[in-house]
């Protein structure tokens, strides 16, 4: 079966600058895929490329079995864009925002309500409010029922979660997984390296290429390196203490522990009678699981 | 169809939504008729003249309460002294001296001929060439007096030969109301200037804001996009003709001598022209400053290269054949020619012609320079 999005060899370059090189990513239909990395490392880029509104300068993409560039008008039909800047009409309200998209794309909200039920009963009470009096949480709702009111086959979600709150965050998220069980393929990105969990499988993105594809435990399963957490009654000493020593590659604040990588395996006893030769007290140190933040940080550093 | 009709009906709404647009399209279009058609009267008044009165004769005195009469001159104090008189033409209160020789009357008698002496500023061109315009006039009717007057009294029989009398008659407007003048004019120029400078901002708004965004990955054709813009801001600008055409009629009793119909069918070709030029520079602008700014150059061109204060026809060739490509200077004239000449259509045809090809043009490069691809 034909991949819902293929990317190949895209490249993009504004004036000198090179945002995107050599993408090449295969996302199958219904599947939740996510693109991981910092700012600027060219995720809206990719999203602006694939949804028609830029053309690469290198490579190219299908979505659906589309052409970004020859197809672009067929794409804008089946596609859902969500951009990571807040995009509706601040001075219409809910409902007149929901009844515009819904009119452009051919469709009413009788029709497709079914879609966006579960979202838009939240929203409901505040349907006559002017979308830009609406708190973060709730634009990003709004936001996601107008991308889904005609149906697309495909979600682009850039960046839904940036400026909102914990509780709505992982709100979100639920909603992305029940959009999934009905088969659409949504692709989404995201700075916050813990959502990445949330997918099924995600990009690593940083300063314009992919440095892994993978499912997300199978990326964080191939981080071999000794890894441990680490904590002291003096957080800030630890850290610059640790990273004076030879034996730690990397250090890394993680939470209220510290994310200590060594360059050899080495016993635990070892570093924890380092610490007390610093003079540092309460000292808890474990062996830790490692996360994606940790490999995409050894990631960076090897690249 | 149904598309569009959405389109315009956001529009609408977001156009009544915006606290600065209502009064803008409402109680400013009147204040400016009011203001500008009262402060842009080219009458000349309040011409400051000294009169230095040489001659303390009784035909000196005649010429002065001559010039009393009219209610066009601020008599200056100047005393007997051209000298003071022409001091206060340094100083800038004196636009216009008028010198009366000693021994005028005298001489006029013996030898038939007087003569005076008129000094004009002309830093202030149009007060004191047009004040010593009317001056002469009134000098030109005091000569004939005293030469009739003084026929007996002088040596020759004037034999009466025949005479050119020149007499003026203003058509179209009989009085010279510069209100009936000036308010046509300018009701064409307000609706063209708001009308552009709205949709100026409009889609470079919607690009600020970032809504284009995700209006560009949806299906709306190009067309569907700028003629949904177009309606409301077409409808917008009938009305503020309406509005003005009303606020005319009652406040200046502005005639309408011609056809309305051809008045508001070519505010509809002229809006569709100015409308175009408006998308095509909000299509070029990234910010609604930018906008602003290139609407601005151009307004103020059109504007004072329109005809409605100084005539087109004075202006130099070059100049003239700028003011073809000018929609604001193609509605002052059909605006004065229907209303106060009551020209038909076939009168100003012209004017819908030119207007109607910058529509195309106008409206072709808006179409063209949207772009829905970065």
């Amino acid at each position: 079966m034909k991949p819902s999005i293929q990317i190949n060899q895209i490249g993009k370059t504004y004036g000198d600058v090179m945002a995107l090189s050599d993408i090449n990513l295969e996302v199958e239909t219904g599947e939740l895929f996510g693109l991981i990395g910092p700012d600027g490392a060219g995720k809206t880029t990719l999203f602006r490329i694939l949804t028609s509104l830029l053309k690469p300068n290198a490579g190219e993409a299908w979505v659906e079995g589309l052409h970004t560039v020859k197809d672009y008008k067929k794409i804008r039909r089946i596609i859902g864009y969500m951009p990571g800047k807040f995009s509706l009409y601040q001075d219409l309200s809910v409902a007149e925002n929901l009844t515009f998209f819904a009119t452009i794309f051919g469709t009413t909200i009788q029709e497709n309500y079914h879609l966006i039920k579960e979202i838009y009963q939240q929203l409901e009470p505040f349907k006559n409010r002017r979308a830009g009096k609406l708190s973060g949480g709730m634009k990003q709702k709004l936001a996601l029922c107008c991308a889904l009111i005609h149906e697309p086959k495909v979600l682009f979600l850039d960046e839904p979660t940036t400026g909102v709150d914990a509780v709505s965050r992982a709100e979100f998220w639920q909603m992305l997984k029940r959009l999934r069980e009905r088969g659409i393929t949504i692709m989404v990105s995201t700075p916050y390296m813990d959502e990445a969990s949330l997918c099924e499988r995600i990009a690593l993105i940083q300063g314009g290429k992919i440095l892994s594809v993978d499912a997300p435990e199978a990326i964080t399963n191939s981080y071999q390196k000794p890894l441990y957490a680490v904590r002291t009654a003096d957080y800030y000493r630890l850290l610059n203490d640790l990273r004076d020593t030879d034996f730690a590659e990397r250090v890394a604040p993680f939470g209220e522990f510290l994310h200590l990588t060594t360059r050899e395996k080495m016993p635990e006893q070892e570093i924890k009678d380092f610490l007390l030769s610093r003079g540092h007290s309460d000292i808890r140190l474990q062996p830790a699981k490692p996360t994606i933040e940790d490999v995409f940080l050894d990631l960076m550093q090897t690249t | 169809m149904r598309r569009l009709l959405f389109i315009v009906r956001k529009e609408f709404i977001q156009i009544f939504r915006n606290k600065a647009i209502l009064p803008l399209i409402t109680l400013v279009p009147i204040i400016q008729l009011i203001v500008l058609s009262y402060a842009a009267d080219n009458e000349v008044r309040n011409v400051q003249l000294a009169i230095v009165d040489q001659d303390h004769s009784a035909y000196s005195r005649l010429l002065i309460s001559k010039i009393r009469a009219s209610d066009r001159f601020i008599l200056v104090d100047a005393g007997a002294s051209v000298a003071r008189a022409k001091e206060g033409m340094q100083l800038g209160e004196v636009d216009v001296v008028l010198s009366i020789p000693p021994q005028f009357e005298k001489d006029f008698l013996r030898y038939k001929s007087g003569e005076i002496q008129l000094l004009v500023d002309a830093i202030n061109g149009q007060q004191a060439t047009v004040g010593a315009g009317y001056l002469s006039a009134i000098i030109q009717s005091f000569s004939q007096e005293i030469r009739e007057d003084a026929a007996p009294m002088l040596a020759v029989q004037k034999r009466a030969g025949p005479q050119i009398k020149l007499e003026h008659a203003y058509w179209f407007n009989e009085e010279l109301n510069y209100k009936h003048f000036m308010a046509p004019g300018i009701m064409g120029e307000l609706v063209t200037i708001l009308v552009m400078l709205l949709t100026a901002m409009n889609i470079v708004r919607e690009r600020e804001v970032g809504t284009i965004e995700q209006i560009n990955v949806t299906p709306i054709r190009k067309w569907q996009f700028i003629l949904g813009k177009m309606i409301p801001f077409l409808i917008i600008g009938l009305l503020l003709l309406t509005i003005g055409l009303t606020a005319g009629k009652l406040l200046f009793d502005v005639p309408m001598r011609g056809n309305l119909i051809v008045v508001f069918a070519y505010c509809l070709v002229n809006l569709a022209a100015v409308l175009g030029l408006g998308l095509f520079i909000s299509n070029l602008s990234d910010t609604q400053q930018q906008a602003m700014f290139t609407t601005f150059f151009f307004v103020i061109i059109f504007i004072l290269m329109s005809g409605l204060f100084t005539p087109i026809e004075s202006m130099p060739q070059w100049a003239q054949w700028l003011t073809v490509p000018n929609p604001i200077a193609h509605f002052v004239n059909v605006m004065r020619s229907v209303l106060l000449k009551g020209s038909s259509f076939s009168d100003v045809s012209y004017n819908f012609w030119v207007t109607g090809i910058l529509a195309v043009v106008f409206n072709f490069a808006a179409v063209k320079s949207y772009r829905k691809v970065v």
